[in-house]
């Protein structure tokens, strides 16, 4: 035993000097792979996207969506007549995995531009990776951070709403209409920070009272806890803060305890496949915000052109919020290639900052410091009875049209001007 | 503290239990089965999950409810009843280790088919009409669903405890947790023991888990958050020791519920120091045997 | 019990057995550090075959505890993200160079394991699988709270190491063959050290413990503290993967820290072969490419994986590389 433990030692000092000067050699060696986008060819766009776990829907509309905008973008000529093709990746709604299929994407296909993404740590670790190597990446989910200066890089873009906006255009809605006692319930993460910063910022011009902000860890499934506390306090408006599961649990839990009866309900985000999923009982009478409804082609336009082309690709199904998000952050992207004529990084960076662009919902343009879209947000009720076919889901009560000045300025974000 | 009156604490109590019911239900069969096979199941999450999709089925296919209630428990202990015989009981003498580590894989590979067979985002489990709506039971109004769950527990308890305490089949299980060798030595099949206790213990947990269905709908990772909530239950109250799952659960239950009120960040985390706690200072928790190592 | 029968004929080479394998077995780091050389060409993309680096040598550690001590922890997680998290902090809120911050997250690993290890290792069993379980979670929680140190639930980012200096070799990290090579360099410096600790007189005794502990007490050996210090070795690795497992992704999940990822560390082991050196590796590979190859199939990977697991637990206890390694003994 211990004649076999000196052989090993002697041998293993040579060979570990012999492996780490290989190892050496190899790395400064011209075999290494540069990373280079591809010249010709087709124009490659990355897209991970959460097809497993909680979200598959959402990200499987989104692909739908974005399958709308390549073939669009095609069909128009693409970039001198070189054509665009979308490479879906499974991110498995978990940062580590994004970050390695970001990696795959950039190192491997050679993609010229990310598109993607569903939660906020996941777009951020997807950030992270692209502009360490000056690959444009448009996330298409709701973050605050995003825009912040810490994460930002000017390969960044954020197509989809963040939840300042969204929660501050709910609040201005409903403050004015309900009351001034506000009761907050809130997802102990960033995100349900977020949102209820949101409120409160916009709720002070109405002099709203907080009465209390319970906070949940995310992943609850029993509210029960903290409901009776919130009933106590007899707030006019109940501001839910939170997302997916919790949200469709705690408005079904709060349903149940009958707190529809003296409050009223208001949230962020009303997710339309959150809606399909958790039934007409648990949404009724609540009141949130979105990017995007499909019952908007009524009144705009560009809606019904994307919701007529959505239709035709897609078997005649409409295209849900967060699809719409994937058609326009891939939109956006090519058509600024377009608009420079080139795939080079900075100057599709320079033709997408000063692009003013309607591509599904109305006017949006892209503030020039934090690559924010400043769009609408729509003000959204369930409907407890669809009239024109299952997907009717929502009636749209108000509109708030874009605006700078409900973003947070360039300055809180520690942009220097 | 704004708006902390007796009625609210009492509210938060009476919660608690009810939240704890759940908790009890869960975690009686994971303690029934290590009690008598010394198996750790990582995949009482899963059967949970099952019961709740098997119930979801039922009603999918017509039933409704209360068939639901007496079909569920039937047939998750029937699956429990194959994988003990099939998956669990080839590794008995092989050390500690296997069967917990079998049951851990087996816990993904149930997860994945119910993915399969009804998707991944899940399903919303209506409240049985006659249970919806809030009752007031003096200190506020509380959902007339909660309490059914709550009445629903302490049903199954006094069944498991007529049948533990009065057949002799009760008998033998109740040997067989206090010393699993002398019942062989008497002659008792206990092979066939071990069976029935795996399938009573995970068509507890399927119960428990359609019985969970309205108040939270249906998702296939549903059994991963309660499987570690359990595991707190089961050390605390001792492994082995029904009556210490129950006390456990309510106590369990009755800590979630309390620190919500004052920082409901801490909630979960409370829980989890206070099994690291307990198994650090009396590792058999309040009630279980002594001696239970390795 | 089967589990030490089974890594004791793998550890020692009964005489009869063809020479080509008794050297092999000999020069089992040298030989996997040659094949983690020529790895990323067989790869699908590099940045999988740096993932499983990382995870092998995730698993190697997480190993010496469950496969060589005979001790089954289901909170390792605490320690792989420890070492991740601390490298990570060291390099964006102090500042400090890459090479340090490795060695942060080594001895940040250690030092976690020291922290579960002194109020674990009195524990045994069912239990000590439990208390790590719990203790685990809690650090999960502390990391989760500490938002201006971790990010909390959106992760530390800004982990940006692009160009690094080594020896005076100016290399380009953002290259991913360098990245591969420099993670690869710290992985075969691991593979030796696990190769020098498990050959050495404390190997021996490790396996002692876990073959019998009351024949390992009577012979004079202090178990507690072999285990004590062989969990903290386990940290000391598995911080060391951690670390650079944020070099590579230029992040840190808050996931790392989950109790899953403590399961896959139990399912890399099993799979690869518990009692063996290089049966982790293995393990991690085959999960790994599972994942991502099934992924182009199918989204139900984690029905094959199971499956395997379950096949495994049930029929090859030994693992795969286990089952390859007792084949060829024959």
């Amino acid at each position: 035993m211990t004649m076999k433990s000196t052989k090993a030692t002697g041998i293993s000092r040579r060979r570990l000097l012999a492996t780490a000067s290989a190892g050496a050699a190899l790395a400064v060696s011209p075999f290494r792979i540069n990373i280079v986008h591809a010249d010709e060819g087709t124009i490659k766009v990355g897209f991970p996207v959460p097809l497993t776990g909680p979200y598959g829907t959402e990200a499987q509309d989104q692909v739908r969506a974005a399958e709308v905008a390549i073939a669009e973008f095609n069909e128009g000529g693409g970039l001198n007549g070189r054509k665009a093709e979308l490479l879906v990746r499974d991110d498995k709604l978990n940062p580590g995995e994004a970050a390695t299929r970001t990696l795959e994407l950039i190192e491997k296909d050679k993609v010229s531009f990310i598109v993607g993404s569903l939660s906020a740590s996941v777009q951020l670790a997807v950030n992270n990776v692209t502009k360490e190597r000056k690959v444009i990446y448009n996330s298409i989910s709701q973050s605050d951070v995003i825009n912040e200066a810490k994460d930002f890089s000017k390969y960044t873009f954020h197509e989809a709403l963040n939840p300042h906006i969204t929660a501050g255009a709910v609040g201005r809605y409903a403050f004015q209409k309900f009351g001034k006692k506000v009761a907050f319930l809130t997802a102990d993460y960033a995100y349900g920070h977020e949102m209820v910063r949101g409120f409160q910022r916009a709720g002070k011009p109405f002099g709203i009272e907080t009465l209390v902000d319970i906070r949940h860890p995310i992943g609850t499934t029993d509210f029960s806890a903290l409901l009776p506390r919130i009933q106590a306090l007899k707030p006019d408006i109940l501001c839910i803060s939170n997302f997916g599961r919790d949200q469709q649990i705690s408005l079904k839990q709060a349903t149940d305890f009958g707190m529809k009866k003296s409050m009223k309900i208001i949230a962020p985000v009303l997710l339309f496949t959150g809606r399909l999923a958790a039934g007409a009982q648990a949404f009724e009478g609540v009141i949130g915000g979105t990017s995007y409804y499909w019952g908007i082609e009524d009144k705009v336009a560009s809606a019904k052109a994307f919701n007529d082309r959505f239709r035709k690709m897609h078997d005649g199904k409409v295209p849900s919020d967060y699809g719409a998000l994937g058609y326009g952050g891939v939109m956006t992207l090519l058509m600024g290639a377009k608009k420079a004529g080139t795939l080079d990084a900075d100057k599709v960076i320079e033709a997408v900052e000063a692009l003013k662009y309607d591509y599904y919902k109305g006017p949006e343009y892209y503030r020039k410091c934090d690559h924010q879209a400043v769009q609408s947000v729509l003000i959204i009720e369930s409907k407890s009875k669809p009239e024109k076919g299952p997907a009717d889901v929502f009636n749209v009560l108000t509109v708030e049209e874009p605006n700078e000045a409900n973003l947070r300025t360039c300055e809180e974000l520690g942009h220097k001007a | 503290m704004a708006g902390l009156t007796f009625d609210l604490l009492a509210m938060q109590l009476f919660t608690g239990l009810a939240l704890g019911a759940i908790y009890v239900l869960f975690a009686i069969g994971l303690s029934l089965i290590f009690g008598m096979l010394m198996v750790v199941n990582f995949a009482h999450g899963a059967f949970f999950m099952v019961g709740a999709y098997v119930g979801l089925f039922v009603l999918m296919l017509g039933g409704d409810f209360w068939t639901a209630l007496v079909v569920v428990p039937l047939a998750v202990g029937l699956i429990g009843l194959v994988v003990e015989r099939f998956l669990v009981r080839p590794l008995y003498g092989r050390g500690i280790d296997y069967p917990l580590l079998l049951t851990f894989g087996l816990g993904y590979v149930m997860i994945e088919l119910v993915r399969i067979a009804f998707g991944k985002t899940g399903y919303p489990f209506d409240t049985p009409e006659l249970l919806q709506g809030a009752v007031n039971i003096g200190i506020g109004y509380f959902p007339l669903y909660r309490l059914f769950v709550l009445g629903a527990a302490v049903a199954v308890l006094l069944g498991l405890w007529l049948f533990l305490e009065k057949t002799s089949f009760g008998l033998i299980i109740r040997a067989g947790a206090r010393d699993p060798q002398i019942v062989r030595v008497l002659g008792v099949d206990v092979s066939r023991v071990w069976l029935v206790v795996f399938g009573i213990g995970t068509g507890i947990a399927g119960l428990a888990g359609v019985l969970a269905a309205p108040l939270q709908g249906v998702i296939p990772e549903m059994g991963s958050t309660i499987l570690a909530e359990a595991f707190v239950v089961t050390v605390v109250g001792g492994m082995g020791s029904i009556g210490g799952a129950v006390i456990a659960g309510l106590l369990v239950g009755v800590v979630v519920s309390m620190t919500s009120l004052f920082a409901p960040e801490m909630a979960k985390v409370s829980i989890f120091a206070l099994m690291a706690l307990v198994l650090l200072v009396r590792p058999q928790g309040f009630f279980g045997r002594a001696g239970l190592m390795s | 019990m089967a589990v030490n029968e089974m890594s004791q004929s793998l550890a020692e080479a009964p005489p009869s057995s063809a020479g080509w394998f008794e050297f092999a077995r000999r020069h089992r780091a040298g030989l996997a550090s040659l094949f983690v050389l020529v790895f990323p060409l067989v790869m699908p993309f590099t940045a999988l075959a740096a993932n499983i680096l990382i995870y092998g040598l995730y698993a190697l550690g997480f190993n010496l505890v469950f496969g060589f001590l005979g001790l089954l922890s289901f909170g390792h997680a605490a320690l792989f993200g420890t070492g991740a998290y601390l490298c990570g902090i060291a390099i964006v809120h102090f500042g400090l160079p890459w090479y340090a911050a490795i060695v942060i997250g080594v001895v940040a690993g250690a030092i976690m394991a020291a922290a579960i290890g002194a109020l674990a290792i009195r524990t045994r069993g069912i239990y000590f699988a439990m208390v790590t379980m719990a203790l685990a979670q809690c650090v999960y929680y502390l990391f989760y709270q500490a938002e201006g140190w971790t990010g909390g639930e959106n992760g530390l980012r800004g982990i940006n190491v692009n160009r690094i200096e080594i020896f005076g070799i100016k290399l380009d990290f953002i290259d991913p063959l360098t990245r591969y090579y420099v993670i690869a360099a710290f992985v075969i410096l691991a593979l030796f050290a696990l190769s020098r600790i498990l050959a050495s007189p404390f190997g021996a005794v490790i396996q002692a413990v876990r073959e019998n502990e009351a024949r390992a007490r009577a012979s004079g050996y202090n178990v507690t503290l072999t285990r004590f210090i062989t969990f903290v070795l386990s940290g000391a690795f598995c911080g060391l993967a951690g670390a650079l497992a944020a070099l590579h992704l230029s992040i840190v999940p808050i996931e790392m820290l989950y109790y899953e990822t403590s399961g896959m560390a139990v399912m890399m082991s099993l799979l690869g072969g518990m009692g063996t050196f290089f049966g982790p590796f293995v393990g991690a590979a085959v999960f790994l490419l599972l994942e991502n190859l099934v992924s182009l199939w199918t989204v139900h990977w984690q029905l094959i994986v199971g499956a395997v697991f379950v096949a495994c637990v049930l029929f090859f206890p030994a693992g795969i590389w286990g089952t390859i390694l007792k084949r060829l003994d024959r």
